[in-house]
């Protein structure tokens, strides 16, 4: 660093383990003052560990932090610490049931003994202008949407004083233009002089917000650099330690003959879509586009039995399950990887065979038994396909790393050979590796004749569809074929033309 | 945009949320005219005073409840500390000839040394918890039963009734118009609904509940605050044994026996949520009342005592569906 009276954190020499693993491994970190400094890398390379480490929620084995040049508080002295940094964790820390003003001064609701509500109230409006916030302040936050509890968490953070703020992955579960409305803040917060740390998956939010980037990689310190100076190809090289490219979308040639594997003729599930019409034919990958309240991920939902549509037809492989019915989806042919794979994907405690083959139970033994080997010899097939990272196929899925276990979820869906493919989100919070792995297994599956529905807040994602029919505001607005620019599919998306 | 329109629906939840704790009002009206109906003598002072004291020890068994389940955890072993608490303290003081220990301690002594008991299990229970890391459901269903059976080995099963004075004396003394149980527990269900609506330490429980991890980075120390609640538990569910030994004159071998389930019943109809977080010390209040009234028609109809777990049963699910209609709000 030039001078150390810039620098406002830096962690050297950072060792931490966990019983047998290495979480990092003399790594650190230094940020200049008024920068907002990426810090990148792919699962398990140590960035939460180092987040933790910065916030002061654990100690590190080696190492040490300062905060301007001073060492850092003991660990016990929580509001020393949050003066020095402010962290926007990965896990919302909102409590639903509580007021949005109790969770603005959770635990300092008063400086006396008896707290006065009217009082908070007060302060919490004042913390909400501060930093322009059109949230009402007595409301529970469990009303408020993922946008808005993410901005108050901001504002709760930056209220203890510090003017160093870590935002750990804050667009994972954000939709563009809120992604667009977080990043404006973050520039304003910028100009006030604020420091940022940025966590995210998403290389293009690198250069487009931050000036300076460290890349983590395998729990040790690769390379920092200024955002300018280091060109996409090369930051992704340093990612994974290797000359990387972009996913390339295969060519592919869908027949016109083909016949239609997944359909839906004026399908409406009231404020969520309208009157849409969709027609995937067998080898056909077709992509759903748009913002959050566009109505795509309903609809997908609505296309697996998830969601009950209240008018029109779903037509799977030339039946018509019954609507609203999963089993029924199931039966007809469809294979799915849902939005959330934590609260809808997979069983944690169970293990990658279990979970992997769960749809397919019947095929695995007779009269509602199931056969142990049968059923570790398709799960190994499926890990060795999909190349899941684990130690067998009795590892449970909740030990795996966010990349892995989007694997176990894909291979479910693909367990029994779908002849309609139905994938939300594949690639939210994984990993570059892993996401070429999950895309090109989508591909296969096309390949091998099945017609896939692919819905994704990743541009780069929809490169692999054949079209992509963009939803704006619950109907379908447009459909663009391959080769279609960025510029025209996010025009698109916004409703502009 | 849809920004005003979200505004304007969380302004209206909360007016609504502010009555959710008062969701069991209207059913305890219906329950006050129906009692009137079915005998002339429901409605009286007389009735209705004893009404409230024969719900104050289960009453404050509901406070200690609800607050454990506000902080996201369980105690079912309260019921076992109602009978064995007293018991033991009980037998500590009196002499051998009329069932005790005979160890001459001072019978002043017999209340204070009943709280501690009451404290010590809360703080055994908390130390399983939160050091062992294990389930509290599973910790407090193993320590029920050993608490129980503590009571019955040392008893030999039998019941006592040589009490010490200041034990009968909180059973039968008449404070200001009303029994002395009656105002113990009132005062402490409005300590109660002061602290978790006004005091840090109470607000702690509501985090803890809805979110430890959160309320860790937030700086509350999660571990000491839950041990505190299993002790201030304990002592509640003492001093529930001690009201209800000096209203009884006696400890059966099964005092509190079964009570759990009517202490879940009343925190969760007034409102108190089995996942922490939600719930107030008002609302189970008014979850106790309906019991007690309930229970007191029945008597007063003369139903058969067979036939009352199951009438008992019927209305605390009726009471939950109208809870759940008024207040809007899935169960959970």
């Amino acid at each position: 660093m030039t001078s150390t009276d810039l620098t406002v954190v830096e962690a050297r020499g950072i060792t931490k383990r966990f019983g047998p693993t290495v979480a990092l491994d003399n790594a650190g970190i230094a940020i200049r003052a008024g920068e907002t400094h990426a810090l990148v890398g792919r699962n398990g390379a140590g960035k939460s560990t180092l987040v933790s480490i910065l916030t002061g929620l654990q100690r590190p084995d080696l190492g040490e932090v300062r905060f301007a040049g001073e060492p850092a508080p003991p660990l016990a002295d929580r509001d020393a610490w949050r003066r020095l940094v402010a962290c926007v964790y990965q896990r919302s820390t909102i409590i639903p049931a509580l007021t949005v003003a109790e969770n603005l001064f959770i635990n300092r609701q008063t400086e006396g003994r008896v707290i006065n509500w009217r009082a908070l109230r007060a302060r919490a409006r004042a913390v909400l202008d501060q930093y322009g916030l059109d949230i009402d302040a007595g409301a529970p936050a469990g009303t408020l949407g993922i946008e808005q509890r993410q901005l108050v968490e901001i504002a709760r953070a930056l209220s203890f004083g510090a003017r160093f703020i870590i935002l750990d992955e804050p667009t994972a579960q954000l939709d563009g233009p809120a992604i667009g409305r977080l990043f404006e803040r973050m520039r304003a917060l910028r100009e006030q002089g604020v420091t940022m740390m940025f966590i995210s998956h998403h290389l293009e939010e690198v250069y487009e917000i931050c000036q300076t980037v460290t890349v983590f990689r395998d729990a040790r310190h690769v390379l920092t650099r200024p955002v300018a100076e280091l060109p996409h190809d090369a930051l992704v090289a340093a990612m994974t330690g290797e000359a990387a490219t972009a996913y390339q979308a295969r060519k592919r040639q869908v027949r016109k003959r083909a016949p239609v594997v997944l359909a839906a003729h004026g399908l409406t599930l009231a404020d969520r879509f309208r009157d849409v019409d969709l027609a995937v034919r067998a080898g056909e990958i077709v992509g759903l586009a748009g913002s959050g309240s566009s109505g795509k991920v309903g609809l997908a939902e609505s296309l697996v039995g998830l969601r009950r549509p209240d008018a029109g037809t779903i037509t799977i492989n030339g039946v018509t399950p019954r609507p609203g019915d999963v089993p029924a989806a199931l039966r007809a042919g469809v294979g799915f990887v849902p939005q959330d794979r934590h609260e809808q994907g997979f069983v944690p405690l169970l293990s990658i065979g279990e979970n992997a083959t769960m749809p397919i139970a019947h095929k695995l033994g007779r009269f509602g038994a199931i056969s142990p080997s049968r059923r570790r010899a398709r799960a190994a097939g499926m890990i060795e396909t999909l190349d899941i990272k684990t130690t067998g196929p009795d590892q449970p899925v909740g030990d795996l790393s966010g990349g892995n276990a989007q694997k176990v979820v894909l291979a479910r869906a693909l367990a029994d050979d779908p002849a309609a493919l139905v994938v939300i989100n594949p690639t939210a919070g994984v990993d570059i590796k892993a996401k070429r792995a999950l895309l090109g297994s989508v591909e296969d599956a096309a390949a091998r004749g099945a017609g896939a529905v692919l819905v994704s807040d990743e541009l780069d994602d929809l490169r692999i569809c054949d079209r992509v029919l963009v939803m704006f505001h619950g109907r379908v607005t447009k459909e663009l074929p391959r080769g279609w620019s960025e510029s025209e599919l996010v025009a698109a998306m916004e409703g502009i033309d | 945009m849809s920004e005003p329109r979200t505004l304007v629906r969380a302004g209206a939840r909360l007016r609504l949320g502010r009555f959710r704790d008062l969701t069991l009002v209207p059913v305890i009206v219906v329950l006050l005219i129906a009692g009137s109906f079915v005998d002339p003598v429901f409605l009286t002072t007389g009735n209705l005073t004893n009404v409230l004291q024969q719900q104050s020890a289960l009453a404050l068994v509901v406070l200690a409840e609800a607050l454990i389940l506000i902080a996201g955890k369980f105690d079912l072993s309260l019921e076992s500390t109602v009978g064995m608490a007293p018991a033991v303290a009980v037998m500590l003081v009196i002499p051998v000839s009329a069932g005790g220990f005979g160890l001459g301690i001072p019978s002043g002594l017999a209340i204070p040394l009943c709280l501690l008991i009451g404290a010590a299990i809360g703080a055994f229970n908390g130390f399983l918890i939160m050091r062992f890391q294990l389930s509290a459901f599973v910790v407090t269903l193993a320590m029920l039963i050993v608490v129980h059976g503590l009571q019955l080995g040392l008893t030999g099963g039998k019941s006592l009734f040589a009490l010490p004075e200041s034990f009968l004396y909180l059973g039968g003394a008449t404070w200001l118009g009303l029994p002395a149980a009656v105002w113990i527990t009132g005062l402490l269900f409005a300590a109660g609904i002061a602290a978790l609506a006004y005091f840090r330490a109470g607000r702690a429980l509501y985090a803890i509940g809805g979110n430890a991890d959160a309320a860790r980075a937030a700086g509350i120390r999660v571990d000491r605050v839950l041990w505190v609640v299993f002790i201030v538990g304990g002592t509640l569910a003492a001093l529930a044994g001690v009201l209800e030994t000096g209203r009884l004159g006696g400890i059966s071998a099964n005092q509190g026996v079964g009570w759990i389930f009517m202490v879940f019943a009343a925190a969760v109809i007034g409102g108190v949520s089995m996942d922490g977080g939600k719930g107030t010390i008002l609302g189970a209040l008014t979850g106790v009342l309906v019991i007690g009234l309930v229970e007191n028609i029945l008597t007063l109809k003369g139903v058969p005592g067979e036939w009352k777990q199951l009438v008992y049963g019927v209305i605390i699910l009726v009471a939950l569906m109208i809870s759940r209609v008024a207040g809007g709000r899935a169960q959970d």
